[in-house]
């Protein structure tokens, strides 16, 4: 369906099979399948920002709460405890009674096998082979600080580990079910590359990802799940699995509005049973109202704080790291704002939208939650009042900076309807706040504020 | 002459007796559109800002003759709205709706692609062609009448490129925002072809931004098919990578989405960029100024 999928050539699959697993690699995977009965989640990396014209930002839920979906939708998942103690771990490890558990930090972030906690050399994800394992690594996890690929430097504390028991892995593959924009509906991806950094595979051999689009209503038809298993290279024996595998899959994502529902890696066991081995999921903001189940899933504990407090204000709002806070109507000119910040030689600190009709008290909300991070040093206001009047924001500017009364420097820019008499309303406010010409005006007397800060 | 909407237009109004429906039917009515009516299941036989309310689309279509509509109905039931357009016959379908669930457009995307309908938004500020008519929840003074076509996934960037047309004496032939949901019904390439056929169009200005690969297949559209000067600003360059979790979208736009893959695309194109926001009109006044062919 789309270019990442090229019909192979006939010798394609003894071509796929060298690619994938050359010698060296396949003696390794031999003794790696006895041995290592939970692979290690693979690290991955976002490179692709969620700043988007979105007003929120997809809802995050951890592993363990993913896999109760899945669950309950049919997926095959292996049996798990989620425990926020030691001797919960203990209790956990004896009562699911496989020989091998793996222990996994829940966080909301990615490439936590590869992680380590600050201060030891534990990775997020390990493998206990008795009862003290199982008990040193929950102690070495819980109440620490995991630093991962996806987290940055300063790392996601562990509240929760979950305990799942072991199975004999005979391969491992990666799948997906999103959206795609291009095709405009969701479609199911698949890799033969599992467990690994699927994004380089898209870049490198895009021809190793394989996709399939579905109606939402009708599901992934079965002829689908068996072009996928061949394309997989799977035995045949398996695609009565694979096809009830992919086809819940997708009914899930569709059932539960998803966004995004990855599963890497999916397993192929000895028995020739698929496994979701990992899950992550986010949803659909916009369809939370029709799932209140997945609502209260939400882990505020998670979350940025300021972000949490930004989308219960309404507000959209996305911590970054340098300097100078921006406060912006519409998210195309926030993101603008930013670039335009940076242009100038400045660092924005965040991202904020207060959309289309913001309030004093929106704008205060917005005002505090960009004054929540330390680092800034001046505050940016660049508001095109089109509908919302600038005489209105520049009202609640006024107020809302006197309610705070902060230090900081701001620098206001107006355009748009009532813009003359929003700009005397700041200029009669008695307070400090600089008033800019245009957004390069605007841009330059921010940057030289937070300079001058410093 | 324009694209899509010119005074000929006649707009109905779906979920004319919201608040946002009405104050936005006022809106229009007050810059010039021809409203000729709304709907609201269950209000028919009222009237809003003097104006008809029917309870189907089909009933308002029939006693009205309107071509075009304006859907301001809420998340949950707009995707419905918008079927119940298409099935009308309604030519263009402009949802301003924000916040629609995803998989809603998705059931939504095939009927309408199958059908005569045009499908502008969801989430989007609307079309207007300056001093014709407006369709949508934009400012109508910032805009002019004149020869540039607009295109844009977002709105108040929309207000603010205009707003620099305008200023420097560029008027517009017809201005369109998107929407800024994963689905929406009109593509820039959609646009471009529009705006290439359009001969009151003598140059275009395009507002991208990072995420999926619109821009990429504007800018090869460009090359192969339009002559016009055509500029760009893409919005979310020091967007920093590495803060979301989930990545699937990176397969399927294939290392696309990223703001300098879209600039690269767009220069290779022969495309005038605007560096910073404050340049998007200067960038078009410069890609006038040059030929492309």
């Amino acid at each position: 369906m789309n270019a990442t999928i090229q019909q192979e050539p006939v010798d394609a699959v003894g071509e796929l099979n060298r690619r994938l697993y050359p010698p060296a690699r396949q003696l390794a995977l031999s003794a790696w399948k006895w041995l290592r009965f939970v692979p290690i989640v693979s690290a991955r990396r976002e490179t692709k920002p969620r700043v988007s014209a979105r007003k929120r930002l997809p809802m995050k839920i951890h592993e363990y709460q993913a896999k109760d979906l899945l669950r309950a939708a049919g997926v095959p998942v292996l049996a798990g405890r989620v425990v926020q103690t030691p001797q919960e771990a203990v209790a956990a490890y004896k009562e699911l009674g496989t020989s091998v558990c793996a222990i996994k930090a829940q966080i909301h972030a990615g490439g936590r096998g590869k992680g380590t906690i600050k201060g030891s050399s534990q990775h997020g994800v390990e493998l206990a082979k008795n009862a003290d394992d199982a008990a040193r690594i929950a102690t070495g996890l819980l109440g620490n600080t995991l630093v991962t690929i996806q987290t940055g430097p300063e790392g996601q504390v562990v509240r929760k580990v979950f305990v799942e028991s072991g199975c004999a892995i005979d391969r491992e593959l990666y799948c997906a079910v999103l959206v795609d924009r291009r095709v405009g509906s969701p479609v199911l991806i698949a890799s033969t590359a599992g467990g690994v950094d699927i994004e380089q595979v898209a870049e490198k051999t895009p021809e190793l990802i394989v996709s399939e689009p579905f109606d939402p209503d009708r599901g992934l038809a079965s002829f689908q799940t068996r072009v996928l298993a061949s394309k997989l290279l799977l035995p045949a024996s398996t695609w009565r699995n694979a096809d009830a595998f992919f086809r819940k899959l997708c009914h899930a994502f569709v059932s539960l509005d998803a966004s995004l529902l990855e599963i890497n890696p999916l397993v192929l066991t000895k028995e020739g049973e698929f496994i979701a081995l990992d899950a992550k999921m986010t949803f659909d903001d916009s369809a939370l109202f029709r799932h209140k189940n997945i609502a209260s899933l939400r882990d505020e504990a998670e979350e940025e704080p300021a972000e949490t407090l930004a989308s219960a204000a309404g507000l959209s709002y996305v911590k970054l790291s340098g300097n100078i806070g921006c406060l912006v109507n519409g998210a195309g000119l926030a993101m603008s704002t930013m670039d335009l910040v940076k242009y100038h030689g400045g660092e924005p600190a965040n991202f904020l939208d207060v959309g289309g009709g913001a309030n004093v008290e929106q704008v205060t909300e917005a005002f505090k939650i960009i004054l929540s991070d330390k680092h800034v040093k001046a505050i940016l206001v660049n508001i095109f009042g089109g509908i919302m009047r600038c005489t209105t924001i520049a009202t609640a500017v006024v107020e809302a900076s006197r309610s705070i009364g902060f230090t900081v420097p701001l620098v206001v820019r107006l355009e748009g309807t009532e813009v003359e008499e929003g700009k005397k309303i700041l200029a009669n406010s008695g307070t400090s706040i600089i008033t800019a010409d245009g957004l390069t005006d605007a841009a330059k007397k921010v940057v030289a504020a937070a300079k001058a800060v410093v | 002459m324009s694209i899509l909407v010119n005074r000929d237009t006649r707009v109905i109004c779906q979920g004319i007796t919201g608040k946002v429906g009405e104050f936005h039917t006022r809106g229009c009515l007050e810059y010039g559109t021809r409203m000729v009516g709304g709907v609201t299941p269950g209000k028919g036989g009222e009237s809003v800002a003097e104006l008809p309310v029917f309870d189907t689309v089909l009933e308002a279509v029939t006693a009205t003759g309107a071509n075009a509509t304006m859907i301001f109905v809420p998340p949950a039931f707009a995707a419905d709205a918008i079927l119940e357009a298409v099935n009308a016959g309604i030519e263009l379908v402009v949802a301003i709706t924000e916040g629609i669930p995803v998989l809603d457009m998705a059931r939504v995307m095939p009927v309408v692609h199958a059908s005569k309908s045009r499908l502008i938004g969801p989430n989007c500020p609307g079309i207007i062609t300056p001093a014709e008519c407006k369709i949508g929840i934009m400012p109508g003074y910032i805009h002019a009448p004149g020869h540039v076509g607009v295109m844009s996934r977002s709105g108040t960037l929309t207000y603010e490129a205009v707003w620099q047309l305008t200023q420097l004496g560029h008027g517009q032939s017809t201005c369109v925002g998107l929407g800024g949901d994963p689905l929406v019904g009109t593509s820039f390439v959609d646009l471009l072809q529009m705006f290439e056929e359009d001969p009151e169009t003598h140059a275009i200005l395009m507002m991208g931004e990072i995420g999926g690969s619109a821009e990429e297949e504007a800018a090869a559209f460009v090359k192969d098919h339009v002559t016009k000067p055509v500029a760009a600003f893409i919005a979310g360059r020091t967007a920093p990578p590495g803060k979301r979790m989930g990545h699937a979208g990176a397969i399927i736009s294939g290392g696309k989405g990223t703001a300098e893959a879209k600039l690269d695309a767009l220069r290779s194109a022969g495309i005038e960029i605007a560096e910073s926001p404050a340049d998007m009109a200067i960038a078009l006044a410069k890609a006038l100024g040059k030929r492309r062919k």
